[in-house]
């Protein structure tokens, strides 16, 4: 725990110094806060904004993020030096992991401020975003895993993010696209984003979700076996 | 006393590259042993076998008594690296980058101040590591290997690409660090480094230690590359062997006084070293 704590303190110093970090933190919520507020279409369905947004950050931000710092600690090799001292990659992985996901929430938090939620609906909106960071955390995770360098992360990360943020948007104008997008985590939280108010959970959405997190748990572990974190 | 670092018989390739061949030494606790050998001779590959980020093929390495195969994390906290990729934080300052690793090995970061002072950083300690000279960045990475006070130090090149001045600040560092006990473990091209710093050295070479001793020892061993240079007035320059049979030849220069300056060129590691790889050190 004191190792992961410590680890989470030099990751928060280090991210206000890295803007490329942290740009992808703080766009989409002040995008939302900035469309929602400023464009008013008719018929527009009710918080069309803070879902698209919703979706897209979670697609963009942990992903990348990770994905970029594990990536760049392994280049740099502060990883390699930082794991001969008392650090278990476990404790690593731990420690950057809850950093990107609390300041992913602080992020949903702005988001979900932006839209018209009940105190209810609010809990309901953090609890999957919650659980679409999570996922994307793995995603992000094993692409690190994977990356020598920092470059080869962001090549990985950029079509692998867009595919996830942009699914749920195509799918609404696309109905075969939107058939193979349901198989995705960020489609799934998309759908539950949009009916926060009622959200009646399916034995298929929790599979889907389940097997998602599945899969990109094993990738992770195949990433991590066959380079390890160095 | 006890052996810190003990090596038998370890042998290492990558791939169809061998990389290490049948390394046996001892460091005994306390000393400064220097591992001197041009670029390429194994000397990164020894120091990852010897804390444990790499295992070799065949041999047992024993670090802290114990297998360097089965070192464990709280193991790893009770020593020194600096490697020769520094990896230290670039957008966090320097105090910055020695606060986190205090955190890690739970020091008090009062210890900070005076680390730095220790090793000439503390005025640059608000400054990204990014915008420091290599000689900085050098010293940080010491100074964050001496943050934990472990027993033992692995130093890979600690002062390649320094100036005279700063290197030399680096040895009384070093030497300090040996009067407090520590054990050091330092690789070097750097053959005025090994003479002056080292209570032992091993030549390596293509993965091989083609010798092994104290400096001093070793340049008497090949005392036989010992050789008088004369310069005559005329300014030519004779080498002679530095033996009763150039008596003769010496004592006729001096009859004719036409002896310029004499000097003995006795054998430095680097003459020894090309005397038995047929290589320089650089
Ligand atoms: N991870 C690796 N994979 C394959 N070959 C390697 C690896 N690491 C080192 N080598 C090879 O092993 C040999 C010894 O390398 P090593 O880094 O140990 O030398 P060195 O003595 O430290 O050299 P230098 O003075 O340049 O640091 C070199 O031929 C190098 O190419
Ligand atoms: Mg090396």
């Amino acid at each position: 725990m004191h190792n992961i704590i410590a680890i989470f303190k030099k990751q928060l110093k280090d991210t206000l110094k890295n803007k490329t970090v942290l740009i992808q933190f703080v766009m989409f919520p002040v995008l939302t806060l900035v469309m929602n507020n400023t464009i008013k279409i008719d018929g527009m369905p009710e918080n069309f904004f803070v879902n698209l947004f919703a979706t897209m950050y979670i697609g963009m931000a942990p992903l990348t993020s990770i994905a970029a710092i594990v990536a760049e600690e392994k280049e740099q090799n502060t990883l390699r030096v930082l794991l001969m001292s008392n650090v278990k990659p476990r404790e690593y992985l731990l420690g950057v992991g809850s950093y990107i996901w609390l300041a992913c929430m602080l992020g949903a938090l702005v988001i979900c401020a932006a839209g018209s939620y009940t105190i209810h609906e609010s809990i309901i909106f953090m609890i999957i975003m919650a659980t679409g960071i999570l996922v994307s955390l793995l995603i992000g995770l094993a692409i690190g895993a994977w990356s020598k360098t920092q470059m080869m992360a962001t090549s990985i990360s950029i079509p692998v993010m867009m595919i996830f943020s942009f699914l749920p948007m195509l799918s609404m104008f696309h109905t075969g696209i939107a058939k193979i997008a349901k198989f995705t985590y960020s489609e799934q939280v998309s759908m539950m984003l949009n009916q926060v108010s009622s959200l009646q959970l399916e034995v298929n959405n929790v599979v889907i979700l389940i097997a998602n997190i599945f899969l990109f748990t094993v990738l992770f572990s195949f990433a991590y076996k066959k380079c390890g974190l160095d | 006393m006890k052996n810190a670092v003990t090596a038998r018989d370890i042998s290492h390739s990558f791939g169809t590259n061998r990389v290490l061949n049948h390394i046996t030494f001892v460091i005994p606790s306390g000393e400064i042993f220097g591992l001197l050998g041009p670029s390429g001779a194994g000397k990164t590959t020894l120091i990852k076998l010897l804390t444990g980020q790499l295992k070799q093929d065949s041999g047992y390495a024993e670090l802290l008594g114990k297998d360097t195969k089965e070192l464990s994390a709280s193991d790893h906290g009770q020593i020194g690296i600096m490697m020769d990729s520094l990896g230290l934080y670039d957008r966090l300052s320097v105090y910055n980058n020695l606060a986190f690793y205090a955190d890690i090995y739970r020091v008090s970061h009062n210890k900070i101040a005076d680390i730095l002072k220790g090793i000439g950083l503390y005025e640059a300690r608000n400054t990204a590591v990014s915008k420091l000279s290599k000689g900085m960045k050098n010293r940080l990475s010491l100074a964050r290997a001496l943050m934990n006070d472990a027993g033992i130090l692995f130093l890979d090149e600690p002062t390649s690409g320094l100036d005279p001045v700063t290197t030399r600040e680096i040895h009384s560092i070093l030497r300090e660090q040996r009067e407090k006990g520590k054990t050091i473990f330092l690789t070097t091209h750097n053959m005025f480094e090994a003479e002056s710093l080292c209570d032992h050295i091993a030549l390596l070479s293509e993965g091989s230690i083609v010798e092994y001793g104290t400096p001093a020892d070793i340049c008497r061993k090949y005392n036989h590359l010992n050789m008088l240079r004369v310069t005559l007035k005329g300014g030519e320059i004779i080498s002679l062997e530095n033996s009763s049979a150039s008596a003769l030849q010496m004592k006729e220069y001096l009859e004719r006084n036409a002896v310029e300056t004499i000097h003995s060129t006795e054998p430095t590691l680097e003459t020894v070293f090309i005397e038995l790889t047929g290589k320089g050190l650089d």
